[in-house]
């Protein structure tokens, strides 16, 4: 059994480097075969200010060093994956002495710790409503189904905006944005903490709200094939408690889920990033919209890249997950 | 296919979808012409005007005729809407000082307060341990409130252009009063204006009209891509099918957003049409079109029927126009729907970060979003320029939605109780 358990992380490991080596290429391919190559342009954009010819010579030599442009395409490549290898991402073109990774650390705590128990939350009382939706039907589905297509049909930063105006500006029960206060300085101390969790809980439910919505539906017609199933019948014919059926039912139609946020999940996360720049959150989604405004490239790239591993780690994740609680994975193991 | 068509049109859901739809269309087809007009017009000076009705201050002066008309709460009115919330506060306090009991002030009862007021207020009377300063705030307050009920007409003076001299045109009283129909130039903004003063339904509908176009787009572009992908790796089979299976699979757990902004930041600002934006759209949205298309194709290759054909000897082109298409067609349809309102959602979360249409030439529902939140209108508290666009983005998804629901549960029985 250890020996197919094996075989199958292995494979699913395998497919992660490949996944993350195409989504490496085509973050370095993708702006270089666009027509106006932003290296280039953004290099045109610095020089435009400076008088000093010297000067200009110097930038421009600097980020030809530093991007390699005036090697072949491939060679550029390696350059390019060599450092992130290392962990560079370049400097910040806005911000400029500091470097690009220095940033990313700084706003990733924030996203990981705002999105994923806000997502996973979601998706746990989307579940849950979609299982009860199934089982209870008549009243209770009537109301529950349009009421979370409704809410599913709200974008993410919909969602944020009808959650501010109302919390945070008409009742002033919570901040307007931000990760925690302006007048504190970051520290481990009780009021801090605090204050963090005051600023966490807007962005937070807004979150969960959209995520709710898509999982409930889903679950719902899950649930309803599962009790339209011949197992559930035949459970009924052999006397089988309800409560007990109801529990099959719920573990099976749970599985298709967990597969299905291993799906989505990258969808939800772009969401929840345009719900964090409602917010001003100081996570990745206003990184990036500072990064786009100021046409920083190199953060932009280092952006997109560090988002695209995070959801890659999610799924691989959820596939090792899925592995072990499927009994078909267990039993194809024990084969 | 009359029975399905009959069943379709049976559903509830599926009813109420279509409809919310359809009167959305007829929104965005006739609004321009009960109120035609350029939607990027900038006509106020000055960010976020609220919703109401315009009136010309200039022509109301020359309205042909001007009633009198008495009625007995003008002046109340008047006086009420004068009365700054803090005035109240200050005249309940020196009230309380004097000895009114506390509970018996209302100070939202501006009538009572200025009765109780007037009978008791006296200049010259100092209250102990009141300073000077606020003694004497109090006795303009007094001033300003006799002020009030000071209703003076109001004179209109006019320069003559060729004396030079200035002549009176008009004199006001305030029992005066123009028809609003006599006045020639009044405006209504059921929905204000935006930050740049434009007219915020016009530009709401015209946005709408061009997301929706936008959406069909993409959703056309993402369906023919996902159903040839989804057609050729599911028939075909063999190493085709894994080799278009493990594009499918990469571009299934690589975000389609990272790609969507990856692309649009490329292509530039300068190059960002609606059309651009709407094709980039459709490129990186046909994965799930793909995978079901697909899976059903799985299901049908070995159909008696597609044998029966294959064993005829028909042509590959002819078995999926006629033994696969028709049967799949239900899916198409149905992804068909969820691409539109994806892509809708797309393209106003990609304005949203700044990488939308550019602004100049046409507004879509994102860039709407886009320019009310870069001008802290949730902070302003001017909701017509954002709340309106949610909820109409909202309204588009949700009746695709309900139609796409009512689908399902008529294409798969299982789904009924």
């Amino acid at each position: 059994m250890n020996k197919a358990l094996r075989k199958y992380l292995g494979k699913k490991a395998l497919w992660f480097v490949i996944t993350l080596f195409c989504a490496v290429l085509l973050n370095f391919i993708l702006p270089r075969l666009m027509p106006g190559d932003p290296v280039s342009s953004i290099m045109a954009q610095l020089a435009r200010g400076m008088t000093d010819a010297g000067a200009v010579k110097r930038v421009l030599d600097h980020y030809v060093e530093e991007f390699g442009i005036n090697q072949p395409l491939h060679q550029q490549f390696f350059i390019y994956v060599g450092n992130l290898l290392r962990g560079e991402f370049g400097r910040s073109f806005v911000e400029y002495p500091r470097t690009v990774s220095d940033i990313l650390v700084n706003a990733l705590p924030w996203t990981i710790g705002l999105q994923l128990p806000a997502i996973l939350t979601g998706w746990i009382i989307g579940n849950i409503l979609g299982a009860i939706a199934a089982y209870v039907r008549k009243g209770f589905d009537k109301v529950v189904l349009p009421t979370m297509l409704f809410v599913g049909s709200i974008p993410a930063f919909g969602m944020a905006i009808i959650l501010l105006s109302i919390f945070a500006i008409n009742l002033q029960w919570l901040p307007v944005g931000g990760g925690y206060p302006h007048t504190m300085l970051p520290s481990v101390s009780l009021r801090f903490f605090a204050s963090i969790i005051r600023h966490y809980h807007l962005p937070f439910w807004s979150i969960v709200l959209i995520s709710i919505g898509g999982q409930a539906i889903g679950m719902r017609s899950m649930s309803i094939y599962e009790l339209n199933a011949d197992y559930v019948k035949y459970s009924r014919y052999m006397g089988i408690k309800d409560r007990k059926i109801v529990g099959y039912v719920f573990r099976n139609a749970m599985l298709p889920q967990v597969t299905g946020l291993a799906l989505s999940i990258g969808t939800m996360i772009g969401g929840a990033l345009v719900a964090e720049i409602i917010f001003s959150y100081p996570g990745l989604g206003s990184t990036m919209l500072a990064a786009i405004n100021q046409n920083d490239y190199p953060l932009i790239s280092a952006t997109t890249l560090i988002i695209t591993l995070m959801v890659l780690v999610i799924v691989f994740i959820l596939d090792i997950i899925y592995g072990i609680i499927d009994p078909r994975v267990k039993a194809a193991l024990i084969d | 296919m009359k029975t399905t068509l009959r069943q379709v049109l049976r559903s509830p859901r599926f009813m109420i979808g279509f409809c919310t739809f359809f009167l959305l269309l007829v929104i965005i087809f006739s609004y321009p012409i009960f109120n035609p007009g350029d939607p990027l017009e900038m006509i106020g000076l000055g960010t976020f005007f609220k919703p109401g009705t315009y009136v010309s201050l200039y022509d109301s002066v020359d309205a042909p005729r001007i009633y009198t008309l008495k009625l007995a709460d003008s002046a109340a009115n008047r006086i009420a809407a004068k009365l700054l919330p803090q005035d109240r506060v200050d005249m309940k306090d020196w009230l309380v000082l004097y000895g009114i009991d506390e509970e018996t002030i209302d100070i939202e009862d501006t009538r009572a307060l200025l009765e109780l007021w007037w009978r008791n207020y006296d200049p010259d009377l100092r209250i102990d341990g009141m300073i000077r300063a606020r003694h004497n705030a109090y006795v303009r307050l007094d001033r300003k409130l006799n002020g009030l009920f000071n209703s003076e007409d109001l004179t209109i003076l006019r320069p003559n252009p060729e004396t030079g001299e200035i002549e009176e045109l008009l004199v006001v009283k305030d029992s005066d009063y123009v028809n609003l129909q006599d006045v020639v130039n009044v405006r209504v903004l059921p929905l204000g204006t935006d930050n740049f003063g434009r007219d915020v339904l016009r530009q709401l509908v015209s946005a709408t009209a061009t997301s929706l176009l936008m959406g069909l787009i993409a959703g056309t572009i993402a369906t023919f891509i996902g159903l040839l992908l989804g057609l050729i790796s599911g028939y075909v089979g063999g190493w085709v099918d894994d080799f278009l299976m493990f594009f499918i699979n990469l571009f299934t757990v690589i975000p389609g957003f990272i790609l969507l902004i990856l692309i649009s930041y490329s292509i530039g600002q300068e190059e960002r049409s609606a059309t651009t934006v709407a094709i980039v759209i459709g490129l990186t949205a046909w994965v799930w079109t793909a995978r079901s298309v697909r899976s059903q194709v799985i299901s049908l290759r070995n159909r008696d029927h597609v044998n029966l054909s294959k064993l005829s000897g028909h042509s590959l082109p002819r078995i999926i126009l006629t033994d696969i298409l028709p049967y799949i067609a239900s899916y198409v349809v149905m992804a068909f729907i969820l691409q539109i309102s994806t892509a809708i959602l797309a393209e106003a979360s990609l304005s949203m970060l700044g990488l939308g249409p550019k602004t100049t030439e046409i507004f879509t529902l994102g860039l709407m979003m886009n320019w009310a939140m870069k001008y802290t209108a949730h902070l302003n508290g001017a909701w017509w320029a954002y709340y309106p666009v949610i909820l109409t983005i909202a309204l588009i998804s949700f009746s695709l939605n309900l139609m796409n629901t009512g689908l399902d549960q008529v294409f798969n029985p299982q789904l009924r109780s």
